[in-house]
């Protein structure tokens, strides 16, 4: 079925209408979304970075502080992109006003996107507020600001992705601090934000590859620093085929109704 | 023009095996506007919630104008306002604002979706409230609202499900006189309510639910007319402590000035003033007691329960 202008600019209107409430609904409570990631994050610098960084010594050939800042503001978009999304659409269930976009004639792939774009938006706002906090700690010359760019953008739609599903699954609001407790933390922990995994023992190092943080730490480390674990080409594909298989079961949760439709 | 709204053999099994609609058929023309009504439990919420797109179907076929819900989901939606029964607003947001929103979610760009807000919400005496959070609001004006929200896409049907409860008199009756007023300017709505009174002031057509299947469908007028008793309250001019007999009229003593007198279609209100005055008893002032709907409503799911041989 071809869709007319009229339909498209309805479209596009409707996903205005879902970003702008998202991102205003960030932005007016900028206390409990940005402030906290920025607070954090400047204790690792001045901890890890200035304090305990200068025994560590340099890895893969930068000065510690150096190697940890694309971990850390990689660390604080996944977290906020995630957060935003599985909070915002969780209180819309919790709240009932997710019936507002359900009667309405938006498609489902308009509302994924709605939501999306805002946790992106958020992960974006907060990842470049940490970097301009790093930069008080340390010089930071961009190596390639496209692959820096594109990777921070490819995360944060990512873990916006899962942030939907979780939102989807949750039944309370336990089941929404579940996984950025048990699953994002370690994962991002242990995806090469604090060290190389050219330290690890062999299995180890193999564990980890399976570890998808690890592709996208590597790939915003190549970006800002030139300097990478992993082939840049493997971080890109597997961030990509992520997004896709992610965005691919949001869809069809939508379509089935699971978790917002009885 | 076609049906404002045709269900056929629409039928509902939630996950746990209850069936909540068992083949509703049930058709309302455009420009109607028709009550329905049926007791807790009886599938109203499950039929609209399914017209709405809330509620996933398990059979059967929805059409809204002509647009088949399965076929052309989007058209049928653009089509459709709904009033739920509970609130379902973002509690911390100026209540302007969830009305524009809900206009962008149908498409309606920004700068219009304001002058429309700013339309109704004045028509339903909100605009004063339009930078209030939501949750500041109260419950008459949270229902005002909704319909605010439900009106702001200018749908060619509206559904209002229970729109009045928990609204104070005054309120309900401004309501009554909108909802009134959109009809007569088009506008096919469905409303269901508990207050019969509701549904007999406003509705032209009827359909009671019971037990997931559609156990009437008629015109109010008609459905009003097999009634064969009616009650009348009278208001009297002296006390009266022991009631007295009247052959043919069962009368209730509400309080020592006040009486309810229950009579049949082959009596009349002369007979009735006849045996009052043989007893001595003046009266001030008669009125009828809007319970009429009610008690059909009452009878038919007694005779439902009484033919499915349960108790009622």
């Amino acid at each position: 079925m071809t869709r007319g202008a009229g339909t498209w600019r309805r479209y596009r209107v409707t996903f205005a209408t879902i970003f702008g409430k998202e991102f205003r609904r960030f932005t007016r409570i900028w206390v409990q979304t940005v402030l906290p990631s920025v607070i954090t994050t400047t204790l690792y610098f001045l901890i890890f970075g200035e304090l305990i960084g200068g025994r560590i010594g340099p890895m893969d050939g930068l000065p510690y502080l150096d190697f940890i800042v694309p971990g850390l503001v990689l660390m604080a978009v996944i977290t906020n992109a995630y957060s935003n999304v599985v909070s915002s659409f969780y209180s819309s269930k919790f709240s009932r006003y997710v019936e507002e976009l359900l009667v309405s004639p938006a498609p489902n792939w308009v509302i994924l996107a709605g939501y999306v774009a805002g946790g992106v938006a958020r992960g974006l706002t907060v990842g470049a507020t940490v970097m301009l906090v790093a930069m008080l700690f340390t010089r930071i010359e961009i190596h390639s600001p496209a692959v820096t760019l594109l990777v921070l953008c490819m995360t944060a739609v990512l873990f916006s992705l899962g942030g939907f599903i979780n939102a989807i699954y949750a039944n309370s609001f336990d089941d929404i601090s579940i996984v950025p407790t048990f699953v994002l933390t370690p994962l991002t922990y242990l995806g090469g934000v604090f060290y190389s995994i050219d330290l690890l023992p062999g299995f180890w190092q193999a564990v980890s590859l399976a570890n998808p943080v690890l592709y996208m730490v590597n790939g915003f480390r190549y970006g800002l620093h030139g300097v990478t674990d992993i082939p840049l080409g493997w971080a890109f594909a597997i961030i990509l085929a992520f997004i896709v298989g992610l965005t691919w079961f949001s869809l069809s949760l939508l379509r089935r109704g699971v978790g917002i439709k009885s | 023009m076609p049906p404002a709204l045709a269900v056929a053999a629409l039928v509902k099994t939630y996950r746990g095996g209850l069936q909540a609609l068992k083949g509703v058929d049930l058709r309302v023309d455009a420009g109607d506007f028709f009550a329905l009504l049926g007791p807790n439990g009886a599938g109203k919420s499950t039929l609209i919630g399914i017209i709405a797109s809330l509620v996933t179907k398990t059979s059967g076929q929805v059409r809204v104008f002509g647009h088949d819900l399965d076929q052309d989901p989007e058209a049928v939606k653009s089509c459709i306002g709904l009033v739920p029964q509970e609130f379902n607003f973002n509690l911390f947001l100026p209540a302007g604002e969830v009305v524009v929103n809900q206009a962008g979610y149908y498409g309606i760009p920004r700068r219009e979706a304001r002058v429309r807000a700013q339309r109704y919400l004045r028509q339903l005496d909100l605009w004063e409230r339009r930078d209030t959070e939501m949750r500041r609001l109260s419950g008459g004006m949270k229902r005002r609202l909704m319909i605010a929200r439900a009106l702001v896409h200018e749908p060619r049907l509206l559904i209002l499900d229970e729109p009045t409860a928990g609204v104070d008199i005054e309120i309900r009756r401004s309501m009554w006189a909108f909802l009134k007023d959109l009809n007569a300017q088009g506008t096919t709505i469905i409303l269901t309510t508990h207050y019969l009174e509701e549904a007999e002031s406003l509705c032209r057509n009827i359909a009671i639910i019971n037990d997931g299947e559609i156990a009437e469908r008629t015109s109010i007028a008609a459905l009003l007319g097999r009634l064969h008793t009616e009650t009348f309250v009278l208001n009297l001019k002296g006390r009266v402590t022991e009631l007295p007999e009247l052959g043919g009229f069962v009368l209730n003593h509400v309080d020592d000035c006040t009486l309810e007198v229950e009579m049949n279609r082959e009596h009349t209100i002369n007979g009735l003033f006849d045996a009052l005055s043989r007893n001595g008893i003046e009266v001030l002032s008669l009125r009828n007691k809007q319970n009429r709907l009610e008690r059909m409503f009452l009878d038919m799911v007694d005779q439902n329960h009484a033919d499915a041989g349960g108790a009622p």
